[in-house]
């Protein structure tokens, strides 16, 4: 019988029931997950993908550093944060002084969080100054 | 959810989960429940096994929900209007409509009565194949039920007349008062984890967070003074949807776009012109857990948190707010989304001194009506749902109690479009596409979890076994589905779960990426693109190398 290092209660991430689970997690891995009973969502309950979803968490291909391509038809390469992010305030910068704020475009996502959404809507309307703003839930 | 904005004030699910078991009845359409939302269909089943609640069902296929059906009506897909409106004439017609609660709560009654005046059920038979006296026992059902719940998902809003389908949804509830109790009202069921919290927080080009228009300058002004900038900074003018980005830079005036935490490569309809617009927008910039297909694309890419390493909140289907809390370190270098953006903003020179989610939370709380009352301490336990005004309030588990957000119910008189391509002799199958329990939008979280790929791992084609037939494909062979824009191969499942003349896909592959087939013209008011229904033809397909070969994410391209 392992015993956990931690268990973190949280939400699962797959669909919008928003079952409540503990993450029990041992030597920086998550080994097991349940469902909690505490909450008027899932009563303990979980599908499949509840329960045994998890292995994309510590999958070999997870991105762990910035990727950058210096030209279209070469290759994305690992840089550094400071190198990444100047790069892109710049491009960013330079589109909207000659295009116009209107030129740029901002896809929130399902499946981040409501204080991130919140923040790249804020971005795109009091930063650069457009509602092109949509989600791809709509699809 | 435009639809249900426009008649009740508001778009989201009206009513609570833990309610369903009190129902006594349960109409469900355009959603296969319990393979899109398990839990909830196990409640669904729950209230059918043990508390005696009647289902009827309105979808074309023999889904799992149909074993647990007391009614189920197949009707022809795009034909739902046709069905709902009969089953409005049938409850104006018989007597059956709670007259008291249409005089005290709604308005545009008696257009509406005037519109489904034509609808007999016989005239909705010819149409949809539902037999008549099914649709007038229906009706009888839904009226007379205490307590009713109805249900769709993004089945029903995935059509061009997606809008249509949600109001006539809308005005069933409305004739019968089975809205603003407990047990009652209009439920959708939102797909991903946090759909409804993308919406609510403005993730839509006309709105800011709280579904407050950015066409109004009241607000502007309150967003401009909340958010520290000038008022003219603002647009005034609504943006531009998915859709229309992607035109927007084979146009020429979108030049850049950047894409948090999705893969609309793969889940945009009609791909191989989504593929052109990612491919010749000047920038495009990324940021995911993994290197998906439109990362692969990207200029720049940065790495993100999975929701098992930060803090913050999802929203629900049933509106409630709930925490994510962090349980490992991000691997490498990744950053959680939230921290990226705050970098970025800082580098354009943006005054933003958040220095965590709850900071943040503050913030949208500050600004969201509907969120007003919460943050993160509050929300450790159990969530809450919204709307949730002040500090004190507990939330609100069912909408619209005693009044409409918009004041009153709107009745909305709905004529019958039929869908934007229909079969023809060039392509005379209907292709119909949805998700399968094991995997999830796009699945590039579930494909990489190999216990759930072991369970689904092929791209999957349902087909009659009437049409098998004549196409001479056996179960487990290889077909090719194509569509005026496109062809895709899969494995043929030879079920009666489909019915003659259609075809049902998912899309949960990269491989057999089924939306290079669907249609992009789009519901006009929600501007949802057509995805559900569009027309195909199939055929026997042999394998000219080996199926490894066929199944590379690229190949798809080149037999497109
Ligand atoms: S456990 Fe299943 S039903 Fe519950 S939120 Fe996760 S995916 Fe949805």
């Amino acid at each position: 019988m392992l015993n956990a290092d931690n268990i973190i209660p949280t939400t699962c991430p797959y669909c919008g029931v928003g079952c409540q689970i503990d993450l029990h997690v041992k030597n920086g891995l998550i080994y097991r997950v349940n469902g909690r009973f505490d909450n008027a969502v899932n009563h303990g309950n979980l599908c499949v993908k509840g329960r045994f979803g998890f292995d994309y968490v510590h999958a070999q291909d997870r991105l762990t550093t910035p990727l950058l391509r210096h030209a279209r038809g070469q290759s994305l390469e690992s840089t550094s944060w400071d190198t990444a992010l100047g790069y892109v305030t710049n491009r960013l910068q330079t589109i909207r002084a000659e295009h116009g704020p209107d030129s740029i475009a901002f896809l929130t996502s399902a499946k981040c969080t409501n204080e991130e959404n919140y923040l790249l809507q804020k971005l795109a309307r009091a930063v650069v100054g457009t509602n092109n703003v949509d989600h791809c839930a709509r699809l | 959810m435009a639809g249900l904005a426009a008649t009740l004030g508001s778009g989201a699910m009206t009513d609570s989960i833990s309610n369903i078991k009190d129902a006594d009845l349960l109409f469900v359409t355009g959603s296969n429940t319990t393979e899109a939302h398990p839990i909830i269909g196990l409640e669904m089943k729950k209230a059918v096994r043990r508390f005696g609640a009647k289902l009827i069902l309105l979808d074309p296929r023999e889904i799992e929900l149909a074993d647990f059906a007391y009614l189920h009506l197949r009707q022809r897909p795009g034909t739902d209007v046709a069905v709902l409106n009969a089953i409005s004439h049938v409850i104006i017609r018989d007597s059956l409509a709670n007259v008291n609660f249409i005089e005290e709560r709604t308005e545009g009654f008696e257009a509406f009565a005037t519109s489904v005046r034509e609808w007999t059920p016989e005239r909705a038979e010819i149409l949809s194949g539902v037999p008549a006296q099914d649709i007038v026992d229906a009706a009888y059902l839904y009226a007379h039920a205490r307590q009713a719940m109805i249900f769709w998902a993004m089945g029903i809003t995935q059509h061009t007349t997606g809008t249509d389908n949600v109001k006539v949804c809308s005005n069933l509830a409305l004739l019968t008062g089975h809205i603003g109790r407990p047990a009652t009202g209009l439920n959708p069921l939102r797909g991903q984890n946090n759909v409804q919290g993308a919406c609510d927080m403005g993730g839509l080009p006309n709105v800011f967070p709280g579904y407050q228009p950015v066409t109004d300058e009241a607000i502007r002004r309150k967003f401009a003074a909340g958010w520290g900038v000038e008022l003219e900074h603002l647009a005034p003018k609504p943006g531009l949807t998915v859709t229309e980005i992607t035109r927007g830079v084979l146009e020429g005036q979108i030049k850049a776009i950047y894409v948090m935490g999705e893969n609309p490569m793969l889940s945009d309809p009609n791909l191989n012109h989504v593929a052109e617009a990612f491919e010749s927008v000047e920038l495009l910039v990324c940021q995911d857990i993994f290197l998906n297909e439109t990362a692969q694309l990207a200029d720049v890419v940065f790495p993100a948190a999975s929701f098992a390493e930060k803090s913050g909140t999802f929203t629900n289907t049933e509106r409630r707010v709930q925490m994510i809390r962090p349980a490992l370190a991000a691997p490498g270098q990744a950053w959680a989304d939230w921290r990226i953006i705050l970098a970025l903003a800082k580098r354009m020179g943006a005054g933003w001194t958040y220095t965590s989610p709850a900071d943040i939370f503050d913030e949208l709380a500050a600004l969201t009506p509907q969120y007003a009352g919460m943050n993160h301490a509050r929300l450790a336990d159990g969530g809450i749902q919204w709307p949730c005004p002040t500090v004190d309030h507990p939330g609100t588990p069912v909408l619209h109690v005693g009044k409409f957000t918009r004041g009153r119910g709107q009745f909305v008189p709905i004529d019958f479009r039929p869908p934007a391509e229909l079969p023809d002799e060039d392509y005379p199958f209907l292709l119909s596409t949805g998700r399968i329990l094991f995997h999830w939008h796009g699945g590039t979280m579930s494909r990489r979890s190999p216990g759930l790929d072991a369970i689904a791992p092929e791209a999957e084609a349902e087909i009659h076994p009437t049409d098998a037939h004549t196409l001479g494909v056996q179960n487990g062979e290889l077909v090719r589905v194509f569509s005026r824009r496109g062809s895709v191969v899969a494995t043929a499942r030879v079920t009666r779960r489909s019915s003659p003349g259609m075809i049902f896909m998912t899309f949960h592959y990269a491989e057999a990426a089924v939306n290079l087939l669907t249609n992009d013209a789009v519901d006009p008011t929600a501007k949802i693109p057509e995805y559900k229904v569009c027309a195909v033809d199939i055929e026997k397909f042999t394998p000219p190398v080996n199926k490894e070969i066929l199944n590379e994410p690229e190949s798809i391209f080149t037999h497109a």
